[in-house]
C-alpha cells in the first residue's frame, strides 16, 4: 500500500519534468546540428522540412527501427533468462563447441536455429506453431465477419429516419467508449461459473451452466463473444458514416424502376459502401489479428488452447523467458502480416492516391 | 401515466416512410441491441453497489436491495486507487503534449514539401501500424533493462509519445492538405518566415485536428496495459490504473466489488469525453484514412 502523499507527487513531477527537459534539450541540440549541417554545409533547400521532421525521425529510429534491428540480431542468439546479457551468444557460435557429428544441418541447427524451432518445437509448452496459426486465422475471420455483419445491420437500421436515433447511437457506441481493459476484465468476471451473469441467465432459463473458464471450446467462444461485443460499434459508426454519404437519389431512381429492397441493397448500397468498408475491414483484420487484451485476459486459466499468435508470443518472451526464440517468433508473425498487407495493396491498389 | 401512450405514439412515429409494423420491428431490434451493449456495463454498476458480504450473489437485480457506496470508499481510502490515477494522469498528459508537438511539425513537412524520401517515409509510418504490440515488447524490455528504465516513468513517457507519432502524422497531414497554400503564400509575401506562417496560420486553423490527435494520444496511453505491465513490472508505487485494476480483479473472491467501483470511477469521465468527442474522432479517422 502506497498512499498518494506530497512526497510521491513531488517525486513523480520531478521525474516527468526531467524527462520533458531531457527531450527539450535533445531537440534543441538536434535542431542546431541539423541547421548547421544542412544549411551551412550542404546548402540544402530542404533544411526546414528536415528540421521539422528531425525529432520525430530520431524518436522513431530509437524506438522502432533500432529495436527491430536489435530484435533481428536477438533472434539469431540463444538469449534466455539463463543466458542473459553477456552470457548470451549467437547460435552459430554456440554450435562451434558442439560435436560436429551431432549437427544435422548447419543452417537449421546453428545459423537460424530459432526460426527453425518456431516450426518444429512447441511455441508454448505443448502447442505447436501451425495449430496456433490456424486458430488465429479462425479467430480473426469469425470476429471480422460478425463485426461487419452486426455493424452493417445496425448502421442500416440507424440510417432510417426515426425518433430516438441519437440515443440509440450513444448507447450502441458504449462498448467502444469503455476503456478496453475494464470491459475485458468485467467480462471475465461475468464468465465466472457460479456468479457470472452468463451462467445465472442460463440457469434461469433451465439450461446447464457452462464452464467458460476451464473448457477449451467454451473459453474460445467466450473470447469471441467479448471481442464481437467490443468490435461492432467501430464498424457500425464507420459504415453509418458511409451510408449517410450515399445520395438518396439513387434509391428514388431505383424505386421508380421497381427495384426490390434486396436489389437496392446489393446494387446500390454495397458497391457505394466499398470505399469506406474495405479500409475498415483491413484495419479491423489487423487489429483483431494483433488483439492482445481479449485473448490474454478472458483466458484466466492460461489454457494453451485459447492462445493466439500474439499472446503466445508474449508468453514465450515474458513467462518462459525464451527471448531469442520469441524474437524469431515475432518476425514470423510480422512477415505473415506483411504478406497480407502487400497482398491487399496489390489487389486494391489502395495506396496510390494516399501518398500522392 | 396518461402521457405514456402519447409518448409511445410520438416515439414510434416516423417523419416519413416505413409502415408502423416495420417501424416497431426496427425499434425492437435496436432496443435488443442496446440492451446487449449496455447490460454488462450496468452489471458493473450493480456489483459496485453491493455491500461486502453480498458480493457473491446470484441475483440479477440491477440495484441491489441494500445498495451502499462502501466499495467506492474502500477503493478511495484503503487502496492505491488515487495513486494509480495520478500516475496515469502524469504519464498520459505529458505523453499527449509531447506527441502532439512532435507530430504536428512532422506532418507539416510531409504536407508542404516534396523532400527526398517522403513517399518512403509515409509508407514506413503506415507499416509501423502492422507491427504487433507484443513484438516490440521484447527488444524494448531488454533495452530498458540495460538503460535502467524499468520501473520509471521516463521509459513509458518516451515510448508512448513516439509510439503515437505515425497515426497522428497521418491524421494531421490529411488535415493540413485541406488548408489552401494561398494563405501561407500571402503571409510569405508579406514578409513572414516559413516557421511563423506555420505557427501563426496553420496551427490556429488546425485546432480541431490537433484536439483529435491530443485525444487519440491521450486515450492510447491512458488505456494501455501491455507496455505498462512490461516496463513498470513490480514497481507498484508507480503503477498506472490498468495494472492496479487487473490486480483488484484478480482477487475475485474478495475485491470484485472494489474492482467494479474503481472501474466506474475510471470509466465515467472517459466515456463522457468519448461520447462528447465521438463525432470529431470519426471525422478525424475518415479524413486521415480516406482523403490522405
Amino acid at each position: 500500500m502506497h498512499s498518494l502523499t506530497f512526497d510521491v507527487i513531488r517525486r513523480s513531477l520531478e521525474e516527468v519534468g526531467s524527462t520533458v527537459a531531457l527531450i527539450f534539450v535533445g531537440t534543441v541540440l538536434l535542431e542546431a546540428l541539423l541547421y548547421f549541417v544542412l544549411r551551412r554545409i550542404f546548402k540544402s533547400k530542404f533544411t526546414i522540412p528536415f528540421m521539422l521532421l528531425g525529432p520525430a525521425i530520431v524518436g522513431l529510429i530509437a524506438l522502432i527501427v533500432y529495436p527491430l534491428l536489435w530484435e533481428f540480431n536477438l533472434s539469431l542468439t540463444n538469449m534466455s533468462l539463463r543466458h542473459f546479457g553477456d552470457k548470451a551468444q549467437y547460435t552459430w557460435v554456440v554450435c562451434q563447441t558442439l560435436d560436429p557429428a551431432k549437427i544435422d544441418s548447419y543452417l537449421t541447427d546453428c545459423l537460424i536455429k530459432n526460426y527453425a524451432n518456431v516450426f518444429r518445437l512447441p511455441v508454448l509448452k505443448q502447442a505447436y506453431f501451425f495449430p496456433v496459426f490456424f486458430k488465429t486465422i479462425l479467430w480473426t475471420f469469425i470476429n471480422v465477419f460478425f463485426h461487419v455483419l452486426g455493424g452493417l445491420g445496425l448502421a442500416i437500421l440507424l440510417n432510417r429516419p426515426m425518433r430516438g436515433r441519437g440515443l440509440y447511437r450513444a448507447i450502441l457506441i458504449l462498448p467502444w467508449a469503455i476503456p478496453q481493459v475494464i470491459a475485458v476484465l468485467a467480462w471475465r468476471g461475468e464468465f465466472h461459473f457460479e456468479y457470472g451473469f452468463m451462467n445465472i441467465i442460463l440457469r434461469d432459463l433451465g439450461m446447464q451452466p457452462i464452464k467458460w473458464m476451464t473448457d477449451p471450446t467454451w473459453n474460445f467462444v467466450a473470447m469471441v463473444l467479448v471481442n464481437v461485443w467490443l468490435g461492432i460499434p467501430f464498424m457500425m459508426v464507420i459504415l453509418l458514416g458511409g451510408l449517410q454519404s450515399i445520395s438518396g437519389e439513387f434509391y428514388e431512381a431505383a424505386e421508380i424502376d421497381g427495384a426490390s429492397n434486396f436489389q437496392q441493397f446489393t446494387n446500390i448500397t454495397l458497391p457505394l459502401l466499398r470505399p469506406v468498408m474495405t479500409p475498415a475491414i483491413v484495419l479491423g483484420t489487423i487489429w483483431t489479428f494483433n488483439n492482445f487484451n481479449v485473448p490474454f485476459f478472458i483466458n484466466q486459466n492460461e489454457l494453451e488452447s485459447s492462445d493466439i499468435l500474439v499472446t503466445a508470443l508474449f508468453r514465450a518472451a515474458f513467462q518462459y523467458n525464451r527471448y531469442g526464440f520469441a524474437a524469431a517468433f515475432a518476425f514470423v508473425i510480422f512477415v505473415i502480416l506483411l504478406i497480407y498487407s502487400i497482398f491487399y495493396i496489390k489487389i486494391t491498389g489502395g495506396l496510390k492516391e494516399v501518398y500522392e | 401515466m396518461n402521457a405514456t401512450p402519447n409518448f409511445f405514439k410520438w416515439f414510434f412515429s416516423a417523419k416519413r416512410g416505413d409502415s408502423p409494423f416495420k417501424r416497431l420491428l426496427i425499434h425492437l431490434t435496436l432496443i435488443a441491441a442496446s440492451i446487449v451493449a449496455v447490460y454488462p456495463v450496468l452489471r458493473v454498476v450493480s456489483v459496485s453497489l453491493r455491500p461486502g458480504d453480498r458480493l457473491l450473489s446470484t441475483s440479477l437485480a440491477l440495484i441491489p436491495a441494500d445498495a451502499t457506496f462502501q466499495n467506492y470508499i474502500t477503493v478511495l481510502v484503503e487502496k492505491d486507487f488515487l495513486l494509480w490515477i495520478w500516475n496515469s494522469l502524469a504519464i498520459t498528459i505529458s505523453t499527449a503534449i509531447i506527441g502532439v508537438i512532435l507530430s504536428s511539425t512532422s506532418a507539416y513537412a510531409f504536407s508542404r514539401w516534396k523532400f527526398p524520401g517522403r513517399t518512403a517515409g509515409l509508407i514506413f509510418l503506415l507499416a509501423t501500424q502492422m507491427i504487433p504490440g507484443a513484438m516490440l515488447m521484447v527488444p524494448l524490455f531488454i533495452l530498458a533493462v540495460k538503460l535502467h528504465l524499468v520501473g520509471t516513468y521516463r521509459g513509458l513517457v518516451i515510448a508512448y509519445s513516439v509510439g503515437a507519432i505515425p497515426f497522428s502524422v497521418w491524421i494531421l497531414k490529411g488535415y493540413y492538405d485541406t488548408i489552401p497554400r494561398d494563405l501561407e503564400e500571402a503571409a510569405l509575401i508579406d514578409g513572414a518566415t516559413r516557421l511563423s506562417a506555420f505557427y501563426r496560420i496553420i496551427l490556429p486553423l488546425s485546432t480541431p485536428a490537433l484536439a483529435i490527435v491530443f485525444l487519440f494520444n491521450f486515450m492510447q496511453a491512458w488505456n494501455d496495459f501491455l507496455l505498462a505491465r512490461v516496463l513498470l513490472a513490480n514497481a507498484t508505487e508507480i503503477w498506472t490504473w490498468p495494472l492496479g485494476l487487473q490486480q483488484l480483479q484478480g482477487q475475485f473472491q474478495t475485491a470484485w466489488g472494489q474492482f467494479a467501483a474503481a472501474s466506474i470511477m475510471v470509466m465515467v469521465p472517459v466515456v463522457a469525453l468519448f461520447l462528447y468527442s465521438s463525432k470529431y474522432l470519426i471525422s478525424g479517422l475518415t479524413l486521415g484514412g480516406v482523403k490522405g
